[in-house]
Order: structure tokens, then C-alpha cells, then sequence
């Protein structure tokens, strides 16, 4: 059996297509349990592990030491140059003097950002999705097609005519037919994120709507739901795990995002994500360390405890939408 | 950031959820009250017309403009190729193509290769679930922070002083001296291309430990009875079973690399020649004003993404098939 990267959950299928599902049980067969080679494996993979954790575990460390001795002694050397403070995470997110990168605002708008630029999305697919499976209609699928194309389309090649439109609006011979967006707002990374994350999202959950056993999708309508119902009593409820799988993808895609943000936030504190804040800091501070390093944290914590407490609906989101961007 | 501030942005969200659900519910609500005639098309447009406004708003009008633009110098002047000759003869265009080139030639053939030889190694090990959020964690850090994690471990102090970056201090305690990493070419895109590596290896190492999980053991075990070693078993066996995998991890790296901005951006800004074309692309046509150079870049992006996206979605379809 071959593992199918596209992987959303799909109901009354068999489980256990879930990677970590799947080491348990390879673990619980009966087969030999040899491995490959023993003790040069073990070290190897060690020796990798330790690694990949060390830059991290290095940031992690040197961002609760006080200034003067992240900046001249290594944070190995934390035993010999004892000290271990707060200062540097109240400095980042609550100072509020000028030189201080204020990263509360920031954070603020991480989270304004992200969460509507999460459901805004899933619920339009959703809804496409449902029509595209369960409402029949000529050129249905050549218009499936057409949108399943679209994520071909690097970002980069949206970019500037849809700021161009953002601030002017849409203007067709000389008469304004949608207004520009306000600026100061999220409302440009809001729908810029939105639009973004649709030809994926259309894709991914159309496959799963149209596994709905179509019983279940007659009886209703033979009990006289109209589609509107359907939509709201059937389709989303079934379709939950899916809609979660993809919903994190897309939460930590838009939380880790830079480059929406760099062209569409303005780059102020009242709208710009921790992330535009963090690429500021280390152009304009990249020597103050002691302030990277908490900063630099604090815009990891929601990625990484999303990351250990949903790890296996992450997986699958991430190896659905791996090719988005 | 005062409270008037906060209280400002929380509503702007609570206003936008709760007028995006008024407006989603109300025309829901609203297509079960259509008229009979035409009910079944008013239906259709409700669910549909949405997405397919934004896709066109969003992603079909500005693909097509920029491939209009790239045909244009800044002053809205016709310039025919002009700008994709600049970017094959010019310094800044160059550079970034050729530092793309060397990051999508390492960047795949170097996660893949060591996120395989993990998956074997620690497969059915004790501890294999920590093995693997440990090097699978790297994935759901923003490039950006990777970038500051990074800029720390290569940190530069003078020769005498006490260093703070782990690489210089490893350097030193090895009796050399320290290096400013990210400014020595051409390495210093060796130091940016880690970074990425660090990243994407996580990817590769637990779609490819599903892989070989799914490998079947009596294939296994017959290899076995018939004497071969590990490494026979590995080429003959486990390889071939896994070959979909491989080929769906290394282009979907290769797309990720080709597309890679925020490392660069966070880490160099592109200086000292580590420029990409994603990156120039930006510096372009948002700091230098010169859209035309920008939706050029763009569009030898989106060239140079196309085949291997077609090839990849293939290969996905295929599988799927095949499950």
C-alpha cells in the first residue's frame, strides 16, 4: 500500500491511513522485529535528533537570560554565567516605550488576522465544494477543472494588480463599481488570504463532500430539505473532520505567513502580523538579542502548542496542503 | 498599545464574523424563499458564486495582468522582452536565478535523503514517536523565526572574543578562526539553504516513515530468509515500495524551494548575492518601483513551478487511484 499524501479522513473508510495511527499498529503486528542495523542506527538517529533541536533549545535558553550576558557569553555556558530572568519577554510584549518592539499589538493582530482569515475561507469552500458534488449543472466539471488549475498560480503572480485593486477598487470604464478597501484594516489580508487559500480548500473538501453517501443526501431530500438545509443539517456536520484537518493547515499557513503580510498590511501596528514585526526587528535590531530571542518566541508558542496537541490532524492537513503557496 | 486600540481590533473581528455569518445564513435563508422558477439556478449562483467571484478577482484577472505587465517598463511603456532579458543578463537577475538553482538542486536531494535515512533508522525503534515530533517540529515554526534561530547559531564575534553563535564556538573550540557566515560567498547560500533543509526534513522523514510502514513484512521477511543484508533488503524491498512517496516528497520540496522568500528575507534580505527570484521579485517591484522586472520574475516563477506542480498533481491523482 502506497501512502496517498491527499489524506483527509473520509467516512466509513478504513482508519489507520493516519502516519501515526500507522506506526502503532506496524509496531503491533507480528512481524520481526529486526531493525535495519542496531547500534549505528541508534546513533545516527541521535545524533540527527539532537541536531535539529539544538537551535531551537539554544533560542529557547538564551531568551530568558539577561541582556548583557546573551550578548557576550554563549547560552552553553549558562551554569558558569548562572541567571535566568523574565525581563526580556515583559520588555518585548509590554513595554510600551518607543525603542521596544511592542510585540501585544503584534500578537493582537497574529490572531486577528488568522482567525478569520481561517473561517472565512473553509466556509465559501465548503460551500462550493458542496455545489460542486451535489448540485448538478452543465460545465460543472470543466469549472472544477478550471479552479483545481488555479493553485498552479504562484502567490507572486497576484500580487500587485490585487493591490492595485484593493486601493482603487474596481473600475471598469471609468465607473467605479466596488469602491477601494479602507486601509488601516485587516480587510486586505483578510481577503487576500481568503482568496489565496480557496483553489486548495475547494479541492481537498470537494473530495471529501463527495463521499457523503448519497442515501443519506436523497433521504433528505425526499423528506424535503432544500439545498440551504442540506448544507447546514448534512454536509457540515459530516464533513467536520476534514474541515478541522484543513482548518489548522490554514491557521498555522496564515500565522507563519510573511509575505501576504509584507504587501497587504501596511506594515503598521495597527493591522501587521508578529511575523512582519519579527523580519522588522531583524533587519533594524539584528544585534539586540536579548529582544530576538523572546520575540522570536513568542510568535512560536501558538504554532508549536497547536503543533503538540493536534499533531496527528496537522500531519494530515500538512500532507494535503504541502503544495499550497 | 492602549485598550481603545485593542477594543478597536476585537471588534473589527467580531463585526466581520458576525456580518460574514448574517451574510452567508441570510442567503442561505434567502434561496429557500426563491421564486420556483429559476429556484434551482438562484441556488447554484448562491453557493457558488462566491468563491468563483474572488478566484476571479483574486487570482485569474491579476495572473493575467501580470503576464500583461511583464511586457511593460515602470513608466507604463511597452518594452516588449525587455525585462526578461534583463533578468537573464544582469547581475541582481542572475544571481537570484542561479542562487534558486543551487537552492532547489540541495534543498530537495538533501532533506529527502536525510529525512529517509531517519525514518529507517529510528522505524520500530523505542522512542520512535519523540524521534520524530523532534524533527518534525521545525515544520510548524514560521520561516521567519526560523530565521532568527538560525541568524543565533551563526551569530559572528571578532577572533579573541567570547563567541555567542554555537557554530563559530564549535569553530573555535576546533582551534580555528570565527567566520561571518551569512556574508563569505558563495557559502553563505550553503547557510541559508540549511535553514531551509532544517525545515522541510521533518516533511519528508514522516511521509516517507508512513511509506515504510507500509511496505508489506512478508516481502520483508522472504528477503530475509534468503540471506540478503540490510542494505540489500533496503535497495530491493523497501525502495521500490516506496517509490510513490519519494517521488510526491521531492516535488513537493522542489515547488516549496523554488518558492522560497521568507528565509532570505529574515536572514540576508538578499545581500551579499543570496538574492532568489522570489525574493527579487519582491525587492523589485516593491522597493525598487520597477513592476515590469517583477511580474517578469514572477511569471519565470511560475514557468519554472508549472511542470513539476503537473508532474506532482499526477502522481497524486495516480495514487489515489491506486488506494
Amino acid at each position: 500500500m502506497s501512502v496517498a499524501p491527499v489524506d483527509l479522513p473520509i467516512p466509513g473508510a478504513k482508519k489507520g491511513t493516519d502516519t501515526f495511527e500507522l506506526a502503532e499498529r506496524g509496531s503491533k503486528t507480528k512481524r520481526v522485529k529486526r531493525r535495519l542495523t542496531s547500534r549505528t542506527a541508534t546513533v545516527v538517529s541521535l545524533f540527527i535528533a539532537v541536531i535539529w533541536t539544538i537551535p531551537t533549545f539554544g533560542l529557547l535558553v538564551s531568551s530568558f537570560r539577561p541582556e548583557e550576558q546573551i550578548k557576550t557569553t554563549g547560552w552553553w555556558t549558562l551554569f558558569q554565567n548562572w541567571g535566568l530572568t523574565l525581563e526580556n519577554y515583559r520588555e518585548v510584549l509590554f513595554s510600551s516605550s518607543v525603542s521596544s518592539p511592542q510585540l501585544g499589538s503584534y500578537f493582537v493582530n497574529s490572531l486577528a488576522i488568522t482567525i478569520p482569515a481561517t473561517i472565512f475561507p473553509l466556509v465559501i469552500a465548503s460551500m462550493a465544494a458542496y455545489a460542486f458534488a451535489w448540485i448538478p449543472f452543465r460545465g460543472s466539471n470543466a469549472l472544477f477543472v478550471l479552479i483545481f488549475a488555479l493553485q498552479i498560480v504562484p502567490l507572486q503572480m497576484a500580487l500587485i494588480p490585487l493591490l492595485q485593486i484593493f486601493s482603487r477598487g474596481i473600475v471598469i470604464g471609468g465607473a467605479t463599481i466596488i469602491p477601494g478597501l479602507p486601509q488601516g484594516t485587516y480587510m486586505q489580508v483578510w481577503i487576500a488570504h481568503t482568496i489565496f487559500a480557496l483553489p486548495l480548500a475547494i479541492f481537498l473538501l470537494h473530495n471529501f463532500i463527495s463521499e457523503i453517501p448519497r442515501e443519506v443526501i436523497e433521504a433528505a431530500r425526499v423528506d424535503g430539505a432544500s439545498h440551504g438545509q442540506m448544507f447546514f443539517r448534512i454536509v457540515l456536520p459530516l464533513a467536520l473532520p476534514a474541515i478541522a484537518s484543513f482548518g489548522i493547515f490554514q491557521f498555522l499557513w496564515v500565522w507563519n505567513d510573511l509575505l501576504v503580510a509584507l504587501i497587504f498590511s501596511g506594515g503598521t501596528a495597527d493591522v501587521a502580523p508578529l511575523t512582519q514585526r519579527l523580519a522588522e526587528l531583524t533587519g533594524s535590531r539584528g544585534q539586540e538579542w536579548q529582544r530576538l530571542t523572546a520575540a522570536a518566541f513568542v510568535s512560536l508558542i501558538v504554532p508549536l502548542i497547536v503543533f503538540f496537541s493536534l499533531q496527528r490532524y496537522f500531519v494530515r492537513g500538512l500532507l494535503a496542503g504541502s503544495t499550497k503557496g | 498599545m492602549t485598550t481603545a486600540d485593542l477594543i478597536n481590533k476585537i471588534l473589527q473581528v467580531v463585526i466581520a464574523l458576525a456580518a460574514f455569518a448574517a451574510v452567508v445564513g441570510l442567503l442561505l435563508f434567502l434561496i429557500d424563499k426563491a421564486p420556483k422558477r429559476g429556484r434551482d439556478w438562484i441556488q447554484l449562483a448562491a453557493f457558488l458564486l462566491p468563491a468563483v467571484i474572488l478566484l476571479s478577482i483574486g487570482l485569474i484577472y491579476p495572473a493575467i495582468r501580470t503576464s500583461i505587465d511583464s511586457f511593460y517598463n515602470a513608466k507604463d511603456q511597452f518594452v516588449g522582452f525587455e525585462n526578461y532579458v534583463w533578468a537573464f543578463t544582469q547581475p541582481a537577475g542572475l544571481i537570484s536565478l542561479r542562487n534558486t538553482l543551487i537552492w532547489v538542486v540541495l534543498v530537495p536531494t538533501l532533506s529527502t535523503g536525510i529525512g529517509l535515512a531517519y525514518a529507517v533508522f529510528i522505524d520500530k525503534s523505542r522512542g520512535e514517536r519523540i524521534y520524530k515530533s523532534l524533527v518534525f517540529m521545525p515544520l510548524a515554526i514560521s520561516f521567519v523565526g526560523a530565521g532568527i534561530i538560525w541568524r543565533f547559531v551563526y551569530e559572528y564575534r571578532g577572533a579573541g572574543n567570547e563567541q555567542i553563535g554555537l557554530l563559530n564556538q564549535i569553530v573555535v573550540w576546533f582551534g580555528g578562526e570565527p567566520v561571518r557566515w551569512l556574508q563569505g560567498e558563495p557559502w553563505n547560500n550553503v547557510f541559508l539553504i540549511i535553514v531551509m533543509i532544517w525545515i522541510q526534513t521533518g516533511f519528508a522523514m514522516v511521509v516517507l516513515s508512513a511509506a515504510i510502514k507500509g511496505v508489506p513484512a512478508e516481502q520483508m521477511e522472504a528477503a530475509e530468509l534468503d540471506g540478503t543484508n540490510p542494505w540489500q533488503r533496503f535497495v530491493n524491498v523497501t525502495l521500490p515500495g516506496i517509490r510513490g512517496s519519494l517521488v510526491v516528497v521531492v516535488t513537493t520540496i522542489t515547488i516549496a524551494t523554488l518558492k522560497v522568500f521568507d528565509i532570505v528575507r529574515t536572514m540576508t534580505a538578499g545581500n551579499y548575492n543570496t538574492s532568489v527570484v522570489a525574493n527579487e521579485m519582491y525587492t523589485q517591484a516593491f522597493r525598487a518601483g520597477e513592476s515590469g522586472r517583477g511580474a517578469a520574475l514572477a511569471l519565470i516563477l511560475f514557468l519554472m513551478v508549472l511542470p513539476i506542480v503537473i508532474y506532482n498533481i499526477r502522481v497524486m491523482r495516480g495514487q489515489k487511484e491506486i488506494r
